[in-house]
């Protein structure tokens, strides 16, 4: 089996993996970062976006064998302890999650939206966006206004940076 | 109120470990040396099983065991039962076939259980798996409701394929009703087939401990507890006391994960016998076959108007298709979840509903999100706006004209409902819908070339599924009260273990809240425990939008001799009667005094017990409760939707959405108003977009995303809600209920809004774009006959 | 999915020897691929990536022409401001495949090789009459696409980019499958000096293909309204429980002159 390196969440990581892993399983089973989830099997739910070098792309259609050196980013990376990432906050914020299943995927979805799109995003804008993503819970209303809400924060948070 | 207590938006407590990627999902659960398993599934809707060769499987890299029907029964391990049990109008029992974990001798439906295949890893599972050389004996096979009862039998024991033929209501009077009729309306009306889809497939992670001889099974379940007593009891894994069930984080249920499916029994089971932890998660198409659908009846409906409009009867005949085997609690569900909701908010004299539940060559059907009470407010809510177009009436008035205005109300179909205000909510939806400015809306979309159409439904629910002695006379082979128990530590922080499951529903949150406010203490020092039979005794779990209403009233009951227990003990500290002391805000006052302890204080009196005997009073401050309510909760409400369709396409948009609900007293309204939206995106969804279709040999032709449409963000709207109360009063907390209100509500209003769009032209639902696109043809050629 | 051995290859002749072995398969975006391999609906025995090949990757302006590399994903495509410039109907059909998700990892030789029925960017390539060039050699449009999932691509044959004439007006127009969001019916229009060409997905039983009839309608006239009242025959159309044949042949005459109207 060969020897799979990446940096998934700012750290190198390492392992055996065949070739047949997909990204998503090796995300999940073999670095035990469990946030990732699978909803479907056709590429459709999004449960299992997480970001590649810097975009947004679906881990359960993707192997790991050829994201060998890539930068991951996933859920379990976007908070630093408790200090949430500000589409974190805003998911909560707003009611953007019941059951919590597909929300890792919608908010790395959410976040690369706006890295796309800008912070100020119409409802619109964000329902067809949000095309890949699939929840069962909540209709979309409150993931739609934590979306908005999240990216203006977004904004926020680059000037703090500033 | 105060920021966290009853009636306030707290943000969830629940949600930090879900937005954070932290949420423990059954999934997320891996055992030492576990191994994997994967379900060999029948290709075929109806065969025989006439040899099953698996001696090269067994020789595959990685694999420890494959196991068929045979295993399970010599190791008389049970089949899966039907926990409901209904008699047919002679007086039998319904007709129940048997349902093994794993098939025994014939094939039923397209991924029925034909063995499993248990590997170091899901991959050489699947390996081996096509190594096993299966001898069917393919049978004629049927899929549809309405042709069941004369097509091959599924079942020895139901030859003509009819689980029970059923009825309610007064037959007499309702024939005399239409004897004496003005007018009738009659429809057919078909309440399509839906796959339920959590969005976390189900899965199973089966242990066994052989020093302690102790089972223990993760599993996605509403209710772990249920699924304990009938894998113990009637399964027969491991007596009660040697099996642990946990439902850890579930990422939704909707009905779905009620159900004691094949697939976690097998895996408890198989633990022991392969001698490691075995784990099993469905992908999406195996979700498709094997979880529970829902709906699927084929209903034929009367409704008797006399001369001034005012409905005097309605009679129906429905034919529910309950798939290939008896699930948990199907016959429930076109029966006594269904038939009894057909007066709706209607005062109807006189209804009578005949009911046939036939077996097909498809998956089980179960509850789904509001179960038999989605389909009755679909009959009655269509009907009722036919009749009101048949006869020239605005349907919000004719509504208005036929409420019930009186409560309580004894229905011709059991239940008596208890509080209600129909019209207030209808007054507050057609003023937020601006109902008076529909007219000029039309226009306006006539003048684009868009068709734009109003739907309205007026709907009820029986919520709660309880009491428990009401639904034993039904049939019911459980008692569906609820359990509780608060456990106050030394410091005063608190643990609430409770038998209701949260999986969305917000329980950590809402349950807090009512405890934060029974005892004046900070949100943050109450957990709510729930899911894992070890550390909660017994419960009846989430389903029929029951954990407010019962859940919370067994936790409200449980607070009540917590109460009354702390108010001893602060008698003794403050040396008073406890019938003098005061419980106000986290505080023990003795009455017209200044003495006064606060709550923590007392929880440490009572666990360091220095200030009584054992004579006096017992230490420490537990309490439990069962609660069993005394009457169904009827959560209503009035939707209006509004659509513009375009008639080139086909394609109908949701333009509004305007949402008046009567849920009784409300715990935590952004959760509500949550559920509320979910609900009617799943309503919509069985409207317009989703759809099970099998093909004429039972092949499940939407067995994934690429076929089965689920609605996504860009093919919904934004909701408008808005509330009325009328207080439950067969309850402490007033509490209705709000889970399945939506998904109840939705269907009609979308399909009276299409209708209304395309000239009172009928469609069935999903309402795709290529049905709308031909009823709009239609609806356009018949205007430029007229 | 079944076990294969995975190659990496870092130059395009390695790559075009790979591909060559026997029960070999090329690994563009992988979006139809791993799905296939994931319901073990194929079992190849070596996956060829194309991902280090970075000669297959971007755009760029040659003899007016919009030369796209077969690597190059929907989107960049979508994103790139020579295509908005110089065909803008490319950019926007680009735009609309699949979610963001898929966009990031699809790429458009990766689509227009496999050939799916209901793929989007065949019906550009066919309107545009744009020029497939492989390892091997340049193959026109009108020559390339050979029905459902067949092309006129070799075994082993890897196609290196796509050549894309300019100065065309041009537009798409999609009516997505509700379940899938793949082309119930695509239509693609573009206008050549005086004639034009209506291309067609989603809808045909053997694929993509060309709607003589519309571009007849179309032909000294690229308007929306020269199509009305212009049907396209439903037979060869598809039909399946999302549409039947009747209704996907109605779509493409809607879907054309909404294509038409948005053609810039």
């Amino acid at each position: 089996m060969p020897m799979i390196h990446m940096t998934v969440n700012g750290k190198a990581v390492k392992g055996h993996a065949e070739p047949r892993t997909l990204l998503v399983e090796f995300i999940r089973d073999t670095l035990r970062l469990t946030g990732t989830h699978v909803g479907c099997d056709t590429s459709q739910c999004g449960a299992c976006v997480v970001h590649v070098d810097g975009h947004a792309i679906k881990s359960c259609t993707t192997l790991a064998v050829a994201c060998e050196g890539a930068h991951v980013t996933t859920i379990e990376g976007l908070a630093h302890g408790t200090d949430l990432h500000p589409m974190q906050e805003a998911f909560r914020e707003h009611h953007g999650l019941q059951c919590g299943y597909c929300t890792p995927g919608m908010i790395m979805s959410a976040v690369d939206m706006v890295n796309r799109k800008g912070h100020d995003l119409s409802e619109h804008t964000i329902r067809e966006e949000l095309e890949g993503n699939i929840c069962r819970c909540t209709g979309y209303h409150n993931i739609v206004k934590a979306v908005a809400a999240g990216a203006k924060a977004m904004q926020g948070m680059a000037k703090a940076a500033e | 109120m105060s920021a966290t207590g009853i009636g306030a938006s707290v943000k969830r407590k629940e949600d930090f470990r879900f937005i954070t990627g932290k949420g423990q999902y059954t999934a997320d659960v891996n055992r030492h040396g576990q191994a994997h398993a994967y379900f060999l599934r029948s290709p075929h809707a109806h065969a025989t099983i006439d040899a099953i060769d698996y001696a090269e499987a067994l020789k595959m890299p990685g694999v420890c065991a494959i196991y068929t029907g045979k295993d399970l029964a010599d190791d008389k391990i049970g089949g899966l039962i039907c926990g409901w049990m209904i008699h047919s109008k002679d007086g039998s029992p319904m007709k129940a076939g048997g349902h093994p974990a794993l098939a025994q001798g014939k094939v039923r439906y397209v991924g029925d259980h034909v063995a499993v295949i248990i590997a170091d890893t899901l991959a050489e599972a699947k390996d081996a798996a096509e190594k096993i050389n299966v001898s069917y004996g393919v049978l004629p096979a049927n899929a549809d409701t309405a042709s069941a009862m004369t097509s091959a039998t599924v079942h020895d024991v139901a030859p003509d394929n009819r689980v029970y033929d059923w009825h309610l209501g007064d037959k007499a009077a309702t024939e005399a009703a239409f004897a004496k009729a003005a007018h009738v309306t009659k429809l057919d009306i078909i309440n399509n087939r839906l796959v339920p889809n959590p969005m976390e497939p189900r899965a199973a992670v089966g242990e066994y401990e052989e020093g302690s001889g102790v089972f223990c099974l993760h599993t996605t379940s509403q209710n772990p507890h249920v699924a304990r007593l009938v894998l113990s009891a009637f399964i027969g894994i491991a007596p009660e006391n040697k099996l642990r069930v946990i439902a850890p984080d579930v990422g939704g249920g909707f009905g779905a994960k009620i159900f004691i499916y094949a697939e976690e029994t097998v895996c408890v089971w198989a633990a022991k016998k392969v001698g490691r932890p075995v784990k099993w998660t469905a992908d999406r198409t195996e979700a498709f076959l094997s979880d529970a659908h829902g709906r699927d009846h084929v209903s034929h409906a009367e409704m008797a108007l006399d001369a001034n409009n005012k409905i005097i009867g309605l009679r129906v005949k429905t034919t529910a298709n309950l798939g290939a085997y008896l699930s948990t609690f199907s016959s429930s569900v076109p029966t006594y979840l269904y038939a009894p909701l057909l007066s709706g908010q209607y005062n109807i004299p006189a209804i009578y509903a005949e009911v046939d539940a036939v077996y097909t060559n498809t998956s089980p059907v179960d509850a789904y999100r509001g179960a038999g009470r989605p389909e009755a407010t679909f009959l009655v809510e269509r009907i009722v706006e036919v009749a009101a177009r048949e006869r020239g009436l605005d349907p919000a008035q004719f509504r208005q004209m036929n409420y019930i205005t009186q409560f309580p109300h004894q229905t011709p179909l059991i239940f008596a409902y208890d509080a209600g205000d129909f019209n207030a909510s209808m007054v507050k939806a057609l003023d937020m819908a601006d109902y008076k400015g529909v007219g000029a809306r039309k226009a306006a979309s006539a003048a684009k070339g868009k068709l734009r159409g109003i739907g309205f439904s007026s709907y009820i629910e029986a919520c709660g599924i309880a009491p428990s002695a009401a639904v034993g006379s039904l049939g019911a082979g459980v008692g569906l009260w609820e359990s509780a128990e608060v456990r106050v530590n030394a410091i005063g922080t608190v643990e609430v273990l409770t038998g209701s499951h949260s999986h969305g529903q917000g329980h950590e949150t809402t349950f807090a809240q009512l405890v934060s406010d029974r005892l004046g203490i900070p949100i943050d020092n109450v957990s709510i425990v729930h899911g894992d039979t070890d550390k909660v005794q017994m419960g009846m779990g989430t389903y029929g939008s029951r954990s407010g209403a019962v859940g919370m009233s067994a936790i409200s009951k449980a607070l009540d001799k917590i109460e009354a227990k702390a108010k001893k003990v602060a008698g003794f500290v403050l040396e008073a009667a406890d019938t003098d002391i005061e419980f106000k805000d986290g505080k023990f006052t003795v009455k017209g005094t200044d003495k006064t302890i606060d709550f923590g204080s007392v929880a440490l009196q009572a666990y360091i017990a220095h200030k009584f005997t054992g004579a006096q009073l017992e230490p420490g401050l537990k309490e439990g409760a069962f609660y069993d309510p005394t009457n169904f909760t009827f959560p209503a409400g009035v939707h209006i939707c509004e659509v513009e369709i375009d008639p080139d396409t086909g394609v109908t948009k949701i333009d509004r959405w305007t949402a008046v609900d009567d849920f009784g007293a409300v715990i935590n309204p952004m959760i509500v108003e949550g559920q509320v939206h979910g609900g009617i995106a799943q309503g919509i969804g069985q409207a317009l977009l989703e759809g099970a279709i099998y093909d004429k040999d039972g092949q499940l032709l939407t067995a994934s995303y690429m076929d089965y449409t689920m609605p996504r963000a860009d093919d919904l709207p934004s909701y408008k809600l808005g509330f009325t109360e009328t207080r439950c009063p067969s309850n402490p907390l007033g509490i209705k209920g709000c889970g399945e209100a939506g998904a109840i509500a939705a269907p009609p209003a979308v399909i009276n809004a299409i209708t209304d769009a395309l000239g009172h032209e009928n469609i069935a639902m999903p309402a795709t774009p290529q049905a709308v696109w031909r009823a709009a043809q239609k609806a356009v050629m018949k205007k430029a006959a007229e | 999915m079944y076990e294969f051995d995975y190659h990496r290859p870092g130059t395009l002749d390695a790559a075009v020897k790979l591909a060559g072995e026997a029960d070999a398969k090329i690994l563009a975006g992988g979006h139809t691929l791993i799905p296939t391999l994931k319901q073990r609906l194929a079992a190849p025995k070596h996956l060829v990536d194309l991902h280090a090949l970075r000669e297959l990757q971007g755009v760029h302006l040659k003899d007016g022409h919009l030369v796209i590399g077969a690597m190059t994903t929907h989107a960049h495509v979508a994103d790139s401001a020579l295509v908005k410039a110089h065909l803008p109907g490319l950019a926007q059909l680009a735009a609309g495949i699949g979610d963001p998700h898929v966009r990031h990892r699809g790429t458009i030789g990766g689509s227009v090789a496999n050939n799916d029925p209901a793929a989007d960017y065949p019906s550009a390539v066919l309107a545009l009459n744009a020029t497939i060039t492989t390892n091997k050699r340049s193959i026109t449009a009108d020559d390339f696409f050979k029905g459902m999932f067949e092309t006129a691509l070799a075994e082993g044959e890897i196609i290196t980019h796509i050549s894309f004439p300019t100065g065309i007006k041009s537009g798409y127009a999609k009516f997505p499958n509700p379940a899938s969001r793949y082309a119930l019916v695509g239509v693609f229009v573009a206008q050549h000096g005086a004639d034009a060409r209506v291309a067609v997905t989603g809808a045909g039983a053997n694929g993509v293909f060309r709607a003589s009839t519309l571009e007849a309608a179309l032909k000294g006239n690229f308007s929306a309204a020269a199509l009305d009242g212009k049907s396209v025959s439903a037979d060869g159309i598809n039909s399946d429980m999302h549409a039947d044949a009747a209704y996907r042949a109605h779509l493409i005459g809607v879907m054309a002159k909404r294509a038409v109207a948005a053609a810039h």
